[in-house]
């Protein structure tokens, strides 16, 4: 699959991004923030960083960029489109996704490995495919909030594609690194082609890396045929 | 603008906690917002709520206030 990973001014996972995907077995390029036209991509990564410095909301400067049109397009038409930590802050700024990304509980930026269990259900992104995974987190702002209703939904119609867990993929009070409400790492969007997450796949790919539990997940695309 | 009253404000309560460390006593909650000054020939408050709904609050997590003054 052809992938476009947007670079805005302060994203910084966009080469551990390009460099994931190919090893995954995918083709990617670079699309830089002032582009408007992603037509010759077949799928879109929005990396995790600092876009505009997070100023005014993290992610809200880039959501409001001219490359999202095209990323909204993309959406539209059932292209897969994945967000990373800042990406999936875009995302949900940009109402891609809903809900929104606010400040840890413990107001500490963290950095270390999380458990993942995949959940939702979506053909494009068959993340159950890939099981309990162990990646990596690195956010200040990552605690997931949505309003009561929005929650409903996504839990009723199995959009949650990801919780925190312990290693044995059970939830508990610790395995939740930031507060997210019901545990959310990921969701995805109705259309379930739009993926948001905080954790990163791209960061895990390799034995040296500590984990390549995200290389499967880079990989699961691979999987489906797309019409 | 300010977090909606139902989201936990962690940066308010880290602030709160300290504040009772001094010993200022009695404080119930605090909660921190921002303040976006703009310089306008002339208002339009259905163009100022607007840009409050595109760009400057998200309505998903914060409240705004608008307030004119000369």
């Amino acid at each position: 699959m052809k992938f476009a990973v947007v670079r805005f001014p302060g994203s910084n996972c966009d080469e551990d991004a390009l460099q994931g995907l190919r090893d995954a077995g995918h083709v990617a390029e670079y699309a830089w923030h002032e582009n408007s036209d992603l037509s010759s991509f077949d799928a879109v990564w929005v990396p995790g960083g600092f876009s505009y410095g997070d100023y005014l909301r993290c992610g809200a400067i880039a959501a409001r960029s001219p490359v999202m049109e095209s990323v909204r397009a993309a959406a539209a038409a059932g292209a897969p489109v994945i967000g990373v930590c800042n990406g999936f802050q875009i995302l949900c700024e940009s109402g891609l996704l809903p809900g929104a990304l606010v400040r840890n509980s413990a107001t500490k930026f963290v950095c270390k490995d999380v458990w993942l269990r995949p959940e939702g259900v979506s053909e494009v992104w068959p993340v159950r495919a890939v099981g309990l995974i162990r990646i990596p987190i690195a956010h200040g702002e990552g605690r997931f909030v949505a309003h009561e209703e929005e929650l409903r939904r996504l839990e009723g119609e199995g959009r949650v594609a990801f919780r925190y867990v312990d290693s044995h993929g059970e939830r508990t009070p610790v395995s939740n690194p930031n507060g997210s409400v019901h545990d959310i790492a990921g969701i995805f969007n109705e259309g379930r082609n739009v993926l948001g997450m905080m954790p990163h796949p791209e960061r895990a790919t390799r034995p040296s890396l500590g984990s390549k539990d995200g290389l499967g997940l880079l990989r699961v695309l691979n999987q489906v045929q797309r019409t | 603008m300010t977090l909606k009253p139902a989201l936990l404000d962690s940066a308010g309560r880290t602030v709160g906690d300290s504040l009772a460390r001094l010993g200022f006593d009695g404080v119930r909650s605090v909660r921190i917002g921002k303040i976006i000054e703009l310089e306008m020939d002339e208002v339009d408050p259905t163009q100022v709520k607007a840009m409050c709904e595109r760009l400057l609050a998200n309505p998903v997590i914060e409240d705004y206030v608008i307030e004119e003054s000369d």
